[in-house]
């Protein structure tokens, strides 16, 4: 019988992971907008926004708002964490990577991802991985919009 | 004077024990099913019949001229007519065997838009399944129909004198739940069918919540169309039923064209087989609706007086210690006669999908989202609820095993 491991709650719901949920960070507004991207996952109706303030392709400051659940709150913001100082090739690598993890992937240790590593544990309850991802495929669709020339977008995991 | 009418008592964990699946453990759990709204577990009788069709009976129906293939159409035939006398059909051939609710909607909407014109209305209510809406778009947008919505009242309640106002002259179509699967109101439809066939619209009820909880007598509900699903009441997933009207069937186009529902082909041009057969293209799903009618022997043994009186015993009960935690937004009507056998319900601080996800972890299944209906959601003010929902297996003991985990769950976020 191919039942699921039993993995604990707190594999899922670590402490760093609750820390993020009860206090995220980068919420504060930006000194001036590059580029925003809305982010909605139709499922359960969890809500992000990305605004990035970039410079010679670099990420200087991120806000990003959530409204949502413990994991996609949790992930927003670590991202909004990690994210300045990356040039926008590093950002969309390490989009991807996270994206990777959630599908089994090991975790990639030689990326500059924060905390993020603390929500690896997400891999083992599917119906959770896109609260996981929301946030990463919002910023995703931010910088391709940037690349566009253009400064809006929206994603949405459906 | 001594009359001993005795009402029958449903015992749900000695039903329980009738339910294989109810005896396994979730993450070490026993297991607490609580989303039968979406689909309830199968009694032991309804796998033998599953078990007993393909072992014994299996071959297509209406087809060949020999005993597999007689006994199989006898079989799935027999699911007809043990619809048809379950819900007082008029006539075994007002009752279609598609796939699903879904499916019978969208047979109506579909065809029945055929006969109207640009600017004929639909009304439908906010409170509805989505597919008890996006059928009636689709057909909308084809055929440049409007469509309108009675809204519901503070207490989730549809708006009658809403309705009254909406409906006219132009509506053509009243498309309503018979209760909603997310407030679990349970909607008066006799009192919007009458007012409905004054202005000369037709009334399609989505019972796919309403027929697996009470006795329905399709005549008197009046209602001209109603579609409800095999696998929320007991048995089989893939078969849902359309029962209709024989004469507004007869008037009606088929949508979907192919084997058996046909009389002549030719290359140009084919005429129509009879009532159900024209709207029946294709195999059917022959084994799920020859197992079928052993749910209805289920429902029928336990009978429906004992099954309402248990199931709003439990909701009433359900109510009162969710609503004595607080913190907890209760949705729809509170008074148990008036709703069906469901609640749904926000934490204050406690988003549904890590609700659920705990829950789960004590072996409680709920529902966690938007339960396809997106337009009540907003309506609510919520853009995700949960919601616990019951059937003959329930118990005291699973209430009280939720409401265990909800506290487990506030403990586990430092909310307790």
């Amino acid at each position: 019988m191919g039942s699921p491991p039993e993995v604990p709650l707190d594999e899922l719901y670590r402490e760093v992971v609750l820390d993020h949920y009860r206090h995220p960070r980068g919420r504060e507004p930006l000194a001036r907008v590059d580029v925003t991207a809305q982010g909605f996952n139709p499922l359960c109706g969890d809500q992000v926004e990305v605004a990035l303030q970039v410079g010679e392709e670099l990420i200087q400051q991120a806000q990003v708002l959530s409204r949502g659940c413990a994991i996609c709150t949790a992930s927003a913001s670590m991202m909004a964490e990690a994210l300045p100082g990356q040039t926008l090739a590093q950002a969309e690598q390490g989009a991807e990577a996270f994206r990777q993890v959630m599908h089994g992937k090991p975790f990639p240790q030689e990326l500059p991802l924060g905390d993020l590593e603390a929500l690896e544990g997400v891999k083992h309850f599917p119906v959770r991985v896109k609260c996981a991802l929301l946030p990463w495929m919002t910023l995703k669709e931010a910088i391709a919009a940037l690349r566009r020339g253009e400064r809006r977008a929206k994603a949405t995991t459906e | 004077m001594t009359s001993t009418t005795s009402v029958p008592v449903l015992r749900p964990q000695r039903v329980a024990e009738r339910f294989p699946i109810l005896q396994r453990t979730v993450r070490g759990r026993r297991l607490v099913y609580l989303d039968n709204a979406a689909t309830t577990q199968k009694p032991r009788e309804v796998l033998e019949a599953l078990q007993r069709f393909y072992s014994h009976t299996n071959a297509n129906v209406h087809r060949g001229a020999y005993t597999l293939s007689e006994e199989a159409t006898a079989a799935f035939e027999q699911c007809r007519e043990r619809v048809a006398q379950w819900v007082h059909a008029p006539d075994p051939r007002g009752v279609v065997i598609l796939r699903n609710t879904t499916e019978a909607i969208n047979l109506v909407a579909q065809s029945w838009s055929r006969r109207l014109a640009p600017g004929d209305e639909i009304l439908t209510t906010e409170m509805e399944h989505h597919s008890n809406l996006v059928p009636w778009l689709m057909a909308a947008k084809e055929r440049g129909l409007v469509l309108r919505h009675v809204p519901i009242t503070e207490e989730g309640e549809l708006d009658l004198a809403a309705f009254r106002r909406l409906l006219s002259r132009r509506t053509r179509v009243v498309a309503v739940t018979g209760m909603s699967n997310v407030l679990g109101t349970i909607v008066p439809v006799p009192e919007l069918v009458e007012e409905a066939h004054k202005v000369g619209a037709i009334v399609v009820v989505d019972g796919a919540q309403l027929v697996p909880h009470q006795a329905v007598h399709f005549g008197q509900l009046g209602c001209d169309f109603l579609a409800f699903s095999a696998h929320k009441m007991y048995g089989p997933t893939g078969v849902g039923f359309l029962v209709g009207k024989p004469e507004l069937l007869e008037a009606m186009e088929p949508v979907l064209g192919g084997g058996e529902m046909i009389r002549e082909v030719f290359l140009d041009r084919a005429t129509w087989n009879d009532i159900p057969h024209k709207f029946e293209a294709g195999t059917p799903n022959i084994a799920d609706a020859a197992a079928f009618p052993a749910a209805l022997g289920f429902l029928e043994e336990l009978t429906f007086e004992a099954i309402q009186a248990h199931e709003q015993d439990l909701t009433a009960y359900a109510w009162e210690r969710l609503a004595g935690l607080g913190g907890l937004t209760l949705h729809g009507p509170k008074n148990p006669s008036r709703r069906g056998a469901l609640i749904s319900f926000v934490d204050e601080h406690i988003h549904p999908h890590d609700l659920a996800t705990v829950l789960d972890t004590h072996g409680v299944a709920v529902r966690a989202g938007h339960h396809c209906a997106q337009p009540l959601m907003r309506r609510l003010g919520v853009v995700a609820s949960v919601r616990a929902s019951f059937a003959v297996y329930n118990s005291r003991e699973d209430v009280d095993a939720l409401v265990f985990a909800i506290l487990a769950a506030r403990r586990f976020f430092g909310l307790a």
